[in-house]
């Protein structure tokens, strides 16, 4: 236990790091899109003026114009197309979002529910000094306020440490970053876990058979989440990362600062997101500038969509579908984004003929699928875990938060999809989750309890 | 299942409210109380599978005005289906796992003198609940559609009727037969209201080849598109 106080200040680091990093990334996709659509307009000026972002303008003033009629209908049709697309495909994504974040909470509950080391108070980070362990309710309220002001400041000066650094260029001292954040998730915690599990099931595991494994594991992973790797396993070890560190969260957080800190970390998403000076924009849109891609390893993607960080796929297969897709890799970064900005980008290339586009946008869409940041998935594991380490042992206020954070996840994107506009994927979330664990857990506990203790149903 | 847990939350708060309010020392009064908040659990939940209906509905109509051929890819009856089977996916969870995970754990069952047959009974229950709440959503559904308020009345009434009967556990006898008779009898009827009949029964089980009828269909297809 020592020793891992000793470490804790530069694995906490790192780890901090990452969650900045990756509540700097935790608005989705839709962030991305902000920035791709201020891109397109730095690319294409006259093409974007006909195109469906500027049909508002060119309905009001070509009124009784006859040439741009053609022009209009035009665009009407497209942006009707358009639409048809957002909301078929919208729904498809809604679905490949929900399958790896239900798996990453499903791994940190069953390891809350069957592991006692992740539910034990064996101290806490420094990143929440002040301890709840006091005999008012008030002082802890005060405590847990105090720690959460601490720790979202951490995240604050990290994030905008990290902007700065991407500014400045220092692209070696950031992949050096990650790479150490990611080793230490991958060698440590993973050994940490697979300690305590092992003692859990006392199933007995000699060193080398142990340092076989978590060699390989870590290895791979390093692989597969920087590198080439399969599509699959490189989502598996995104998962599995971001479900330890939610673990490690759940276990050296204290109990009333976890639960402010949740909140605050939602309101504080909002206002990077979508405020115009916010450190998560400003990253996004310097990105955007460069055509770069933002840090790999950061993000969660459902489908192939880097040609850099992905196992060669059949290019023969690909055929004239791939050249397209480069070409509009090319033209903005890899973090691409929901269906409806994929139209958009790929009418600005071609704008006139609007079946062939409709037969290669539905292709790469399909190819594309979506992103989330990791931090979305740590938050809502977090949350979900938190629920699930209550000391009741109450099955159905984990259930209540599960669903009540599906239910924020598909309103975020419904709401992305009526808007267009970047969006952060944690404050809905969040708030239905907290709303419905804290009224889960105190008034629907109780009559559950009463009605089946008589065996009664509603 | 997010509305069935709003519903649920209002029934608990009420519940909660009202026995804070009340006397707790009183045995009586307080099986009382649990029985007006059962009753009202059961009506804010027929009456959120309302609001679902209407969301639905507004849902479908989105969806069948930006489709390409004016109709939605789900239809109504799928999507009645679909509520039914996700309300009582989430009721008969909620009922259940406490028991189930309880019972993976050391220890008697009715050692203080409860009935022995507590988890298979809890068991047959629920399922009954979830085929239950599966039929409700069908036939609740239609009769939303056509207008039919004498359906919604006798859905609504044979829900307060079986949570009512399982008032009378431990006396399975009277409680368990008689909702899996309910059970069946909804059965039935969701089946007719879905459009199914004895027909159907016999050409899926026959599994003859439809070769005539997809003729039929795809001339009569032809229709519209040379309108």
């Amino acid at each position: 236990m020592i020793t891992f106080m000793n470490n804790s200040d530069s694995e906490d680091e790192t780890c901090n790091e990452r969650t900045s990093l990756m509540s700097a990334e935790s608005p989705p996709v839709p962030s991305y899109q902000d920035g791709l659509q201020a891109s397109e307009a730095g690319e294409v000026q006259t093409h974007r003026k006909r195109q469906t972002g500027g049909s508002c303008s060119s309905n009001n003033v070509a009124d009784g114009d006859m040439s741009d009629l053609g022009v209009r209908v035009r665009e009407n049709a497209l942006e009707n197309e358009e639409e048809e697309l957002t909301l078929k495909y919208g729904a498809k994504h809604v679905i490949m979002l929900f399958v790896p974040v239900t798996l990453c909470m499903i791994v940190v509950v069953a390891t809350i529910k069957s592991v006692r080391f992740y539910t034990e108070k064996n101290g806490q980070l420094i990143y929440t000094p002040f301890s709840e362990d006091t005999p008012s309710v008030g002082q802890r309220l005060l405590n847990s306020v105090l720690n959460t002001i601490i720790m979202i400041s951490v995240i604050v000066v990290m994030t905008v440490f990290l902007v700065v650094l991407y500014k400045y260029r220092c692209y070696k001292f950031i992949h050096g970053w990650l790479i150490l954040s990611s080793l230490m998730l991958l060698f440590l915690f993973t050994y940490i876990y697979l300690g305590e599990v092992l003692k859990t099931y006392n199933v007995a595991m000699d060193y080398p058979t142990l340092i076989l494994v978590i060699w390989n594991f870590g290895a791979v992973g390093m692989i597969c989440i920087h590198w080439k790797g399969p599509l699959q396993l490189q989502q598996a070890y995104l998962i599995m990362i971001s479900a330890l560190m939610a673990l490690v969260f759940i276990k050296y957080l204290p109990e009333w600062s976890a639960w402010v800190i949740l909140g605050a970390i939602s309101i504080y998403d909002l206002m990077a997101v979508l405020c115009p000076k916010g450190p998560l924009r400003m990253l996004v849109e310097t990105a955007q500038e460069r055509n770069e891609p933002i840090f790999p390893a950061l993000i969660y993607s459902s489908a192939m969509i880097w040609t850099v960080g992905m196992a060669k796929p059949d290019t023969a297969a690909r055929g004239p579908s791939q050249q397209t897709w480069d070409a509009a890799e090319d033209g903005r970064e890899n973090h691409s984004s929901p269906s409806h900005s994929d139209s958009q980008i790929l009418e600005t290339r071609s704008p006139v003929p609007s079946h062939p586009i409709t037969s290669l946008e539905e292709l790469e869409e399909e190819e594309r699928g979506v992103k989330l940041g990791l931090g979305d998935f740590i938050f809502y594991s977090v949350l979900v875990g938190k629920a699930a380490a209550t000391p009741s042992g109450d099955w159905n206020t984990t259930l209540a938060c599960f669903v009540a954070i599906l239910i924020g996840l598909c309103l975020t994107l419904l709401l992305l999809a009526v808007f267009k506009k970047a969006l952060p994927a944690l404050p809905i979330s969040i708030t239905f989750g907290l709303i419905f664990y804290f009224s889960t857990d105190n008034l629907v506990r109780p009559f559950m309890d009463t009605l089946a203790s008589h065996q009664l149903y509603i | 299942a997010f509305f069935w847990l709003v519903s649920l939350l209002l029934a608990s708060l009420i519940w909660f409210v009202s026995v804070h309010l009340s006397d707790q020392e009183d045995a009586k009064l307080q099986y009382g109380l649990l029985v007006f908040g059962a009753a009202v659990s059961v009506l804010l939940q027929e009456a959120f599978r309302f609001a679902y209906f209407k969301l639905l509905k507004k849902a479908d109509e989105g969806l069948a005005t930006i489709s390409e051929d004016g109709r939605s890819p789900i239809s109504l009856k799928q999507m009645a289906y679909v509520s039914g089977l996700s309300f009582g996916i989430i009721s008969g969870v909620f009922s259940v796992i406490n028991i189930l995970a309880d019972s993976i754990g050391p220890g008697i069952v009715g050692i203080h003198g409860d009935s022995p047959y507590y988890f298979i009974t809890s068991a047959f229950l629920t399922m009954a609940v979830v085929l239950l709440h599966t039929f409700w959503g069908v036939i609740f559904f239609d009769a939303c559609e056509k207008r039919r308020y004498w359906c919604l009345g006798l859905v609504v009434a044979s829900h307060l009727v079986t949570s009512g009967l399982t008032f009378l556990n431990p006396w399975y006898e009277a409680s368990l037969v008689p909702i899996y008779i309910i059970t069946i009898c909804m059965g039935v009827w969701a089946f007719f209201t879905a459009g199914g009949s004895f027909r159907n029964i016999l050409k899926c089980l026959s599994c003859k080849q439809e070769d005539d009828s997809r003729v039929m269909m795809y001339s009569a297809l032809q229709v519209p598109f040379e309108d």
